[in-house]
């Protein structure tokens, strides 16, 4: 489908309160057509309401979404060029798989015939040709995830959004699911909304990340800038990876692969000692009272292996702080 | 091992069994039995004849009181199935709060706290010749003379049978709606469904099953009933409960019997065919 240059998304001071409570606070952002964003953030963080009101499931109270140089803040959701994926998929049980992706052509009045080409296009799109004419119920929930995604892009949306579209899957075919996600909006080249609560899940699929925490957007970038160079407390400690320490005043973050166990530096007493295959998460109690996690490659710690209650030094290259506001 | 088991579970399911046997198959039984059994003005004599089914067969009233109870259940499902439709629909998709379905529902079960006949006969006074109905009508202008078909017509007697079974509509297609997962409802509408089409094309489907316990429930109670028929329409109108009870009054209880087996037989032919089209199997 190529390049949508003109397919941007704006969100301009968008607000959403429930009776008293602020639930998204005077938001703007700005999505870039063909990426594949990641709302993150705790529950109850907005990231959920934010993609709803996008969506049109849920009433703006103030501010605009644009998409695509128009105005589609009240537009109902059908109109406004965007699709969603629920997150139990939300798929008709009383209708074939066929039918249930062919939904909104028959919404439309489209004749059987044509509709049932399209979506056999679009199963065939998401590899479930062979499972046209069963039910929901007789799918497993990964296949259930490719119809939902299926009967989304049939109205081939210019935003496609996704509300905790893995958190239904076992691990295992999460990490499957969320390869074939970013292959498929590669190939689809729109912009894809994935709202999650876990950050392994944003890293690997974001091209860029939105973290959201108390109805307001914390920090935004791409990926790599948000992990390496996280703005605030919250989301260095969101993160993950990253070790908050006090200092003259203020905080940094520390990454934790960055901290090495050696002869020289502070001196720590080891409280828990995890192994997790490549590196050993070591976290130890500095004489200030802080704990710091150290991740330690495998074979640098069996070298000098250590066990809770044992006294290490922590070293760290200080050029490797990193303040935060 | 396995017998010891097998005897135990037998054992624990007898009281039920007892129960069954004794209240629902012996007295079925007994009325089978009983039809065959002759009748003279007087007494009755065990016997084996078909006299009863052929009088039965014969006889152009009997299938003119069957039509009747037909017409009857099928204008009360009508109206049973709109109302109850509407009111598990309101009650399921559009009240929000918990606390404030729930007070409805109960609303809706208060009448059903005073007995059967005291609900029908209520209707008597309202209905009557001079009666409230009849009275506001005048006053308003809106009738000259009273309206006669008020009461002691079909009209009062399906007005009476709606006004007895719509809840048996109402609960199972709320119970079966309560299930519907509401995120359907916003799937729908975000593939571009309007409200109508939503509740045809998903909402309806998914009652289905509900709808089909509501119906077996309302069909079931209306042909098998006889003292609404009576009291509403004044003894003027018969169903097929009628000619049983009038049958047993006037101690005919074989010719009562051959009734009660017929109709039986008719109501479970009723509802094989309804079971044909819908699966309630997932709801009970």
């Amino acid at each position: 489908m190529g390049m949508n240059g003109g397919n941007d998304l704006q969100l301009v001071n968008l607000t959403k309160k429930y009776g008293g409570t602020l639930a998204v606070d005077k938001i703007d952002y700005h999505f870039k057509a063909g990426t594949y964003v990641c709302l993150l953030g705790p529950s109850g963080c907005g990231k959920s309401s934010t993609l709803r009101m996008i969506a049109g499931h849920e009433s703006v109270t103030d501010g605009s979404i644009v998409l695509a140089g128009s105005d589609v803040t009240h537009l109902p959701p059908a109109k406004r060029g965007t699709a969603m994926m629920f997150q139990n998929y939300a798929l008709f049980p009383h209708l074939s798989v066929r039918d249930n992706v062919a939904f909104s052509l028959q919404m439309k009045g489209v004749d059987k015939a044509t509709r049932d080409a399209k979506s056999n296009e679009l199963l065939e799109l998401v590899d479930m040709t062979s499972f046209a004419d069963r039910l929901p119920a007789q799918l497993s929930g990964g296949q259930q995830q490719r119809v939902a995604l299926a009967r989304a892009l049939i109205t081939q949306p210019k935003v496609l959004l996704l509300d905790e579209p893995l958190s239904a899957l076992d691990p295992f075919l999460r990490i499957r699911m969320r390869a074939e996600l970013k292959k498929l909006q590669r190939e689809l080249g729109i912009t894809f909304i994935h709202v999650t609560h876990g950050q392994d899940e944003a890293l690997a699929l974001g091209d860029e990340l939105v973290v959201m925490n108390n109805a307001v957007i914390e920090q935004a970038g791409s990926a790599r800038d948000v992990w390496s160079a996280p703005k605030t407390e919250f989301v260095a400690r969101f993160m993950g990876g990253h070790n908050v320490i006090s200092l003259d005043g203020g905080k940094a973050a520390l990454r934790a692969d960055d901290v090495s166990l050696g002869d020289q530096g502070l001196n720590a007493t080891v409280t828990t000692v995890e192994y997790q295959g490549g590196n050993v998460a070591v976290t130890a109690r500095i004489e200030a009272g802080e704990e710091v996690l150290a991740l330690v490659p495998e074979a640098a710690f069996f070298q000098f292996p250590k066990n809770p209650g044992d006294t290490v030094n922590l070293a760290w290259d200080e050029g490797r702080l990193h303040r935060l506001q | 091992m396995g017998k010891s088991r097998d005897s135990i579970a037998y054992f624990q399911a007898a009281p039920l069994m007892a129960v069954l046997l004794a209240f629902l198959v012996v007295p079925i039984g007994m009325i089978f039995v009983v039809s065959f059994w002759g009748a003279t003005e007087f007494s009755i004599y065990p016997a084996f004849q078909l006299d009863n089914y052929a009088f039965l067969f014969s006889s152009p009233v009997t299938y003119k009181v069957f039509f009747a109870t037909f017409k009857y259940a099928f204008i009360t499902w009508v109206f049973t199935l709109s109302i109850g439709f509407t009111v598990a629909y309101f009650l399921a998709f559009h009240v929000r709060s918990q606390s404030m379905q729930t007070a409805l529902f109960l609303l809706c079960t208060i009448p059903f706290l005073t007995s059967n006949i005291i609900r029908m006969i209520s209707w008597i006074p309202f209905l009557g010749r001079n009666g409230i109905a009849n009275q506001t009508l005048i006053s308003w202008g809106v009738i000259d003379e009273p309206l006669e078909w008020l009461l002691y017509s079909d009209f009062s007697v399906i007005l009476a049978f709606v006004h007895l079974y719509t809840l048996f509509m109402v609960v199972p297609i709320f119970n079966t709606m309560m299930r519907i997962d509401k995120s359907l409802v916003e799937a729908a509408y975000d593939n571009g469904a309007s409200g109508l089409q939503t509740l045809w094309h998903v909402i309806v489907p998914l009652t289905k099953p509900g709808i089909m316990i509501g119906t077996i429930f309302v069909v079931t109670l209306v042909m098998g009933d006889f003292i609404t028929v009576r009291f509403m329409s004044g003894s003027q109108k018969a169903n097929v409960g009628r000619l049983i009870s009038n049958d047993i009054a006037l101690l005919q209880y074989p010719s009562a019997a051959a009734t009660a087996v017929v109709l039986l037989c008719t109501v479970l032919i009723v509802i094989g065919v309804l079971l044909r089209f819908v699966n309630i199997r997932k709801e009970l």
